[in-house]
């Protein structure tokens, strides 16, 4: 961080009014400015000037932001929070100040795993095997505990059908109304099959002729959230040439079904300045690209009392509140219940839920007691972090509440067996 | 993917040591921080300017914490600053150098709301809005609401004696609060006030609100609430220029009508609202927006509304647009409340003025404070209670150019010289705080002065709590506690 930095040059416009506080998850949980949105800007731009040393206090306060970005929804002043973040991160990896076993293990699973969908796939299987021997409770005694951690959060492994790729192409029922490319995901293709079939489905119903591109990446979120930009932009670089380079005439959207992505994809602009702005601009969110162009197609009665949990990555990177209400409100017979701080982050924030267990717990908690108050059949969230984050939470309580994506109701509604999943 | 780890920096100095071991026995080592980058971050308040660095930071979760912890400081003659939110705009929570602050942001808890009483009890950590949002499931609020009050705490509005825009029917802090829990400079814990709202001898508790916490640490606060009005109208009125806002304001106020609310935003103010997350539709064009709000009982309000709406087009009001529900009004509010936030977009940083004039005085003081933001080649904005007077010249400037910021200090200076030679105070609600202290002499004698300085020494005769705060250093008698200016700064770099 140096006083000639784009990161600098955007802490300036944070005037340290503090409207960010209450929005803050850490800043709630400890009662520290140090662990607020206001306290990391200035901690960034203290570095910058060189107030503070680039040490491993501010390392830490860095890391133990979610990410959530609730803070850039009421800032007054439009500090864009969530990219000084990734570029502040992406200094302390240069600094050499994430050297621990953690972050390498991190970086090694994100790089080589996530970003690759065969290991990625084999790995799931592999969790799949284990869990079916009942070796899972060994497993949590013998790894690390973040990785335990990590393969508690994880739901039950979905059958092999649904695990398989989405079809690369799938024609319109009705009359066309448009093409949109898809973008499958990592831990979406492996773990929610059922929520990409949804997708498919609800898009072809309403008109819109679905390609799955081939070559495409992972959107590389996860990677930028951890600083590591550098591979970020690469696997950026590889999604806007199966978006925007190649399949013939453009697509009139690239739809994700992933808050997470959607955030990604949107704002990789900033990644690749002037390369990736043309798919930055195509992309939306699937609640979002439905309700901007309308349902065709009028769904089934759905007798069921629900309720939407933003993702982060949608309401609060993205401006999107609305849309998932409406579609989900368009559903006959579907009764849509509030529930108390629904734009809170659930704490789970991607992988940061592995490494701050404890305190992602209490987040969760507080989330979990505004659900039980509302007690609805089926609760909603359009992001995997969430809905893992969420099911987890449900189970452990003993809820009786079914954790589904905003469109697999939809495609229920619609009449589609979708093998669904809890 | 390690948590925060726990403080654990060598103390800089013998006595540094011997304070940090007390202070971590007290509130335990998860709530005493001392890294660089802690002192770094509770440096300031909303107030950038002047930051220094703290010898600790703790956070307190009892009363009897923050007694022990005020005890050790007074034993090692350690000076301490108490410390809310931090969206104080004087730095009143500003540290001197090897201070330690006392931060309350853990003690957050309503301990009682009595609805029939209309009381509550309440930490002095908790959130304003977050007590009218406890509240209103029994038609009551809190009224006292400033611009902050989603995030700023009861503590701090205590101790700054915070308004906001209902000040004008409702009264600031002081009118609300009616009992104290107060651990003093010395550590003793003492009550003042009662919940009834009569108190036999001293109003000790009107003394305490307002004192800056230089008198003490505000542990516990009995809040009176107020029943919501049965119905509210809230009007935008538009206008080509600032003082025909302020004629209508006049107007309104003269006819007999007391109106919860009489706000102008002026047009630099419109605009960078309108660019932030806070956009309400307010006209871009416009000179003025005057937010006027009428609150009471229905049969009333309606009568009101129509003088207002024949005032206002007496006063030449371009449009007068009236909220259609709840939703909308609160969208105009939040446009109010984000403005200085959202001046932000303007320049890295941000003075934001508070001074009050007499309301009859507005229009031609409003015209002088922008003829010095001219000629001191700045960028002023006015976002003001106008229904009280109270001004808030905000000037949008880059503390990183010394000439820039050498003017910002000079207009500020010559903006309260002309609101106090008008008739007017230094600070409506944000406080004097190490800010103005050197400008009370424009409205207080040294016998006034001296008349506080002798109040404060009471209870802080050593003036360990909050120093360097409220009263002058420039003047030869005024001079602050020589304990306290004498303490050697501790080396932190």
């Amino acid at each position: 961080m140096d006083v000639t930095s784009e990161l600098y040059e955007g802490t300036l416009d944070c005037v340290h009014c503090g409207l960010c506080l209450s929005d803050c998850p850490t800043y709630l949980d400890t009662g520290r400015e140090t662990s607020s949105p206001r306290g990391r800007i200035y901690l960034m731009r203290g570095v910058a000037e060189g107030q503070i040393e680039l040490g491993p206090g501010v390392a830490d306060e860095l890391h133990l932001c979610l990410g959530c970005r609730a803070c850039e929804s009421v800032c007054p002043s439009g500090v864009r929070y969530g990219a000084l973040l990734e570029r502040a991160r992406e200094q302390l990896v240069d600094a050499g100040l994430r050297k621990g076993q953690g972050p390498r293990l991190e970086r090694l699973l994100l790089r080589s795993l996530l970003a690759r969908p065969a290991r990625l796939h084999a790995f799931i299987s592999a969790i799949g095997i284990v869990r079916a021997l009942r070796l899972d409770r060994l497993a949590r005694r013998l790894l690390p505990a973040a990785l335990a951690n990590a393969q508690a959060l994880l739901p039950p492994i979905p059958p092999s059908p649904l695990r398989a790729p989405l079809p690369s192409w799938t024609p319109a029922v009705g009359e066309r109304r448009g093409r949109v490319a898809l973008l499958e995901g990592c831990v979406m293709r492996e773990l929610y099959g059922a929520v990409g079939r949804a997708t498919i489905a609800v898009l072809t119903r309403n008109g819109f002729e679905v390609v799955v591109p081939e070559g495409q990446a992972c959107c590389g979120a996860l990677h930028a959230h951890a600083g590591d930009l550098s591979f970020a932009r690469s696997l950026a670089e590889r999604n806007v040439v199966a978006f925007t380079e190649q399949g013939g005439a453009p697509y009139d959207a690239v739809v994700t079904h992933s808050a997470g992505c959607g955030a990604a994809m949107k704002e990789s602009g900033g990644w690749l300045p002037g390369r990736s702005d043309g798919l930055a601009a195509l992309t939306r969110d699937i609640c979002e690209w439905l309700d901007e162009s309308g349902l065709v197609a009028e769904p089934g009665r759905l007798e069921l009392r629900v309720c939407y949990d933003d993702p982060c990555h949608l309401v609060h990177a993205q401006g999107i509140a609305d849309a998932p209400r409406r579609l989900l409100s368009a559903i006959p017979g579907l009764e849509l219940v509030p529930h108390a701080g629904a734009s809170d982050c659930c704490g789970a924030a991607g992988t940061w839920s592995l490494g701050h267990p404890e305190m992602s717990a209490r987040i969760l908690d507080a989330k979990l007691d505004a659900i039980e108050a509302a007690s609805p059949a089926v609760l909603t969230s359009g992001n995997p972090g969430c809905l893992m984050q969420l099911r987890a939470g449900v189970e452990a309580r003993g809820l009786a509440i079914r954790v589904a994506h905003p469109i697999e109701l939809l495609a229920e509604a619609y009449g589609m067996a979708v093998p669904g999943q809890r | 993917m390690p948590g925060v780890r726990p403080p654990q920096e060598a103390p800089t100095s013998r006595s540094d040591a011997e304070l940090i071991a007390g202070l971590r026995r007290i509130v335990g080592n998860e709530h005493c921080l001392t890294r660089p980058e802690d002192l770094f971050a509770y440096g300031c308040d909303a107030l950038t300017l002047d930051a220094q660095r703290p010898a600790a930071i703790v956070l307190p979760e009892s009363t009897e914490q923050v007694a022990s912890a005020v005890a050790l400081c007074a034993y090692l003659q350690r000076p301490f600053v108490p410390r809310g939110a931090g969206t104080g705009l004087s730095g009143g929570a500003h540290p001197t150098p090897g201070a330690v602050v006392i931060s309350l942001t853990r003690m957050r808890r309503i301990l009682s709301i009595d609805a029939d009483d209309r009381i509550a009890i309440v930490q002095p950590g908790v959130v304003n809005a977050d007590l009218s949002a406890a509240v209103a499931h029994h038609g009551l609020f809190y009224a006292p609401d400033p611009s902050s009050q989603q995030v700023c705490t009861i503590g701090g509005n205590v101790a700054e004696n915070s308004g906001g825009p209902h000040t004008l029917k409702y009264g600031t802090t002081t009118d609300h609060v009616i009992a104290l829990e107060i651990v003093l400079p010395s550590g003793d814990v003492v009550r003042v006030g009662s919940d009834t709202g009569f108190a036999a001898g001293y109003d000790l508790t009107g003394v305490a609100v307002g004192s800056e916490g230089t008198l003490g640490i505000v542990t516990e606060v009995t809040v009176r609430l107020s029943p919501i009005p049965e119905a509210v109208e809230t009007l935008l009125a538009i206008f080509d220029d600032v003082p025909s806002a302020c004629r209508l304001v006049g107007r309104i106020i003269e006819s007999g009508m007391v109106p919860a609310s009489l706000e102008v935003i002026d047009r630099r103010t419109i605009e960078a609202v309108e660019a932030s997350v806070y956009r309400a539709g307010l006209p871009q064009d416009a000179g003025a927006v005057l937010i006027i709000e009428l609150d009471g009982a229905a049969c009333e309000l309606q009568a009101q509304l129509e003088r207002v709406r024949a005032f206002a087009y007496e006063e030449g009001v371009r449009g007068l647009e009236v909220a259609r529900d709840d939703a909308e009004r609160a969208r105009f509010w939040r446009a109010r409340k984000g403005a200085f936030g959202a001046l932000g977009r303007l320049a890295p940083d941000l003075y934001v003025h508070d001074a009050v004039v007499p309301r009859t005085k507005l229009p031609e003081i409003l015209e002088k404070i922008c003829e010095i933001g001219d000629r001191h080649r700045l960028r002023l904005s006015n976002v003001f209670h106008a229904g009280d007077g109270n001004l808030h010249p905000n000037i949008s400037f880059d503390r990183r150019d010394p000439d820039e910021l050498a003017r910002v200090i000079e207009a500020g200076r010559e903006i309260l010289e002309l609101c106090v030679a008008a008739g007017g105070v230094l600070t409506g609600e944000h406080g004097v705080g190490n800010e103005k202290r050197d400008y009370m002499g424009l409205v207080f004698d040294d016998v006034d002065l001296d008349a506080m300085r002798r109040l404060r020494d009471v209870w802080n005769p050593d003036g360990l709590c909050n120093p360097d705060k409220i009263m002058p250093t420039t003047r030869p008698c005024m001079e602050s506690n020589p304990k306290a200016r004498g303490y050697d700064a501790v080396p932190i770099d």
